[in-house]
């Protein structure tokens, strides 16, 4: 009998939920009109967008005009670097001091690195502590007299470290509160939707990316939070949709999903404690039966369903391989898988050696994660990390 | 992304392990991503008698250093400094791109186990 199939990449997407998509499906067959028309099928389309805009400021905690649906998280955050910078060029013809943390989305420092070679902007890269953390008192002491955007994530995706938002959102209201230019904040949430207080009041961001895969929604649709007021140009200038801010026709189905999909996180959060009861199993048994193997970031600060860890003379990739045989899916940084050929960014800024990075296993739990899986990989890994030991000879 | 003789030989590789008493040994180190290869040999008549190999990689690292050694073994010395890590490659079907430089990594290793058994021959006689 085939085993089972076991998937430990919460972290990289989720299975959409069977009632999300049952929401989604009407927008696909029935309800097609596009939201732009004033005809009953468009105005249809228009209230089925509207209501998901609802849905997202009722988890955020903020008003639904500040709330903008994109293509992706990767696109949100794009636009963030990109829109906000723009704007300050646009309005004061100034060059500004861009701060992000050195673990960032590459959707962030991608971005946030073509402002600097090509000279609209200063960039600093934050370092992080070897549990992924940014110390707010480095944070304080890079901020410039041009500083405009700050953008840390809240919650990293390989590593699983949640970074002090509040606190970060604490010292810049502070800082805005005695200069004339401020400094907007903004958070990539798309990994801590899931589990952590996503309320924009509390947190003090000025912007927020967030992604409907992530969360039992479909893939291709994100949203940005931009808090009333914030500097930023259009991402996508045409039709004129979301405000003008970023045109095409609106994804309906992906957004009415996406809407669907918060919603529902506030159940799955009852699940926190039972996924995070797994994670420490995993982490437990793993450290008990295979000698040389290390847990890597801090286990407080981080997402109840990540679990990282480097085994000694196993390559990453070939960990990867030996479980997907086994119907067990799980990542690796390490190099060998990635296309660059280099270890993940993230793992070398929390000083992890290159070894360390090569042989490195993330497993990222989510909510249809079972007792049974966890056994299954217990009993299975030590087996394949001894085999390829034997083939390194370590 | 790799073809079924790939995972073949990365789930049952040939000739793999320590050898004891070798007459030369070839370790080469991936610079892009951190690969290790050691490719032992023993030679008789010029000819490689036995081969094997220790690899800590990934799985096309581990696929050609076994396709290597299955590709060496009993070829003489001057024919084993021949096979390219195009002939790797397509022994196994195929590899993807972003790979090849595992299977030139494989070729590398084999190359230099027997540059070190002329150069250890050479200090013997």
């Amino acid at each position: 009998m085939a085993q089972k199939q076991i998937y430990l990449d919460y972290a990289a997407t989720t299975p959409v939920d069977l009632t999300v998509f049952k929401k989604m499906q009407p927008y696909f067959f029935e309800q097609y009109g596009n939201p732009s028309t004033i005809y009953s099928l468009g105005e249809k389309a228009s209230q089925a967008v509207e209501n998901a805009r609802g849905q997202i400021a009722d988890f955020l905690k903020c008003s639904s005009n500040e709330i903008y649906f994109t293509g992706s998280a990767s696109e949100s955050d794009n636009w963030v670097i990109y829109g906000v910078i723009d704007k300050i060029w646009e309005q004061e013809n100034k060059k500004s001091h861009i701060i992000i943390s050195s673990i960032e989305h590459k959707a962030v420092i991608a971005p946030a690195r073509y402002h600097e070679k090509n000279n609209l902007a200063e960039l600093t890269l934050l370092p992080v502590n070897e549990y992924g953390l940014i110390e707010l008192t480095e944070l304080e002491k890079a901020i410039k007299n041009n500083t405009r955007l700050i953008s840390i994530m809240y919650a990293n995706s390989e590593i699983g470290t949640i970074q002090p938002i509040r606190e970060i959102g604490e010292l810049i209201r502070k800082i805005n509160s005695k200069r004339k230019e401020k400094i907007i904040f903004h958070t990539d949430a798309v990994q801590a939707v899931n589990y952590l207080d996503c309320n924009v009041q509390n947190l003090g961001v000025d912007l927020l990316s967030l992604s409907g895969h992530k969360i039992y929604g479909p893939k291709g649709i994100g949203a940005l939070y931009i808090k009333k007021g914030t500097p930023i140009v259009s991402l996508i200038r045409g039709g004129g949709q979301e405000k003008d801010m970023r045109s095409g026709t609106e994804n309906v189905p992906g957004i009415v999903g996406l809407g669907e999909a918060i919603k529902k996180v506030r159940d799955c959060k009852t699940k926190i404690q039972s996924i995070k009861k797994l994670r420490n199993k995993l982490i437990t048994g793993i450290l008990k039966d295979i000698p040389d193997s290390q847990f890597n970031g801090s286990l407080g600060k981080r997402l109840p369903n990540n679990a990282h860890i480097s085994f000694r003379g196993a390559e990453g990739e070939s960990i990867v391989m030996e479980l997907s045989q086994r119907n067990i899916f799980v990542s690796t940084g390490s190099a060998c898988a990635s296309n660059s050929l280099s270890p993940s960014h993230v793992l070398t800024a929390l000083g992890l050696s290159h070894e360390q990075s090569h042989c490195s296993v993330r497993f990222t739990l989510g909510k249809h994660t079972t007792n049974n899986d966890i056994d299954f990989v217990l009993k299975v890994l030590p087996g394949i990390i001894k085999r390829l030991r034997k083939i390194s000879g370590k | 992304m790799y073809s079924k003789k790939v995972i073949k030989h990365f789930q049952n590789p040939s000739n793999m392990g320590k050898m004891k008493n070798p007459d030369a040994v070839g370790k080469v180190g991936n610079p892009k991503c951190g690969d290790i290869m050691k490719l032992y040999i023993k030679v008789k008549d010029n000819k490689i008698k036995d081969i094997s190999f220790e690899t800590m990689g990934c799985v096309a690292a581990i696929s050609t250093s076994s396709m290597i050694t299955d590709m060496a073994k009993g070829k003489t010395l001057d024919k084993a400094m021949k096979i390219s890590y195009n002939d790797v490659a397509e022994e196994l079907g195929k590899l993807p791109p972003i790979k090849m430089h595992c299977a030139n990594l494989a070729v590398k290793a084999l190359q230099k186990a027997i540059k070190n058994y002329g150069c250890s021959k050479a200090t013997t006689h």
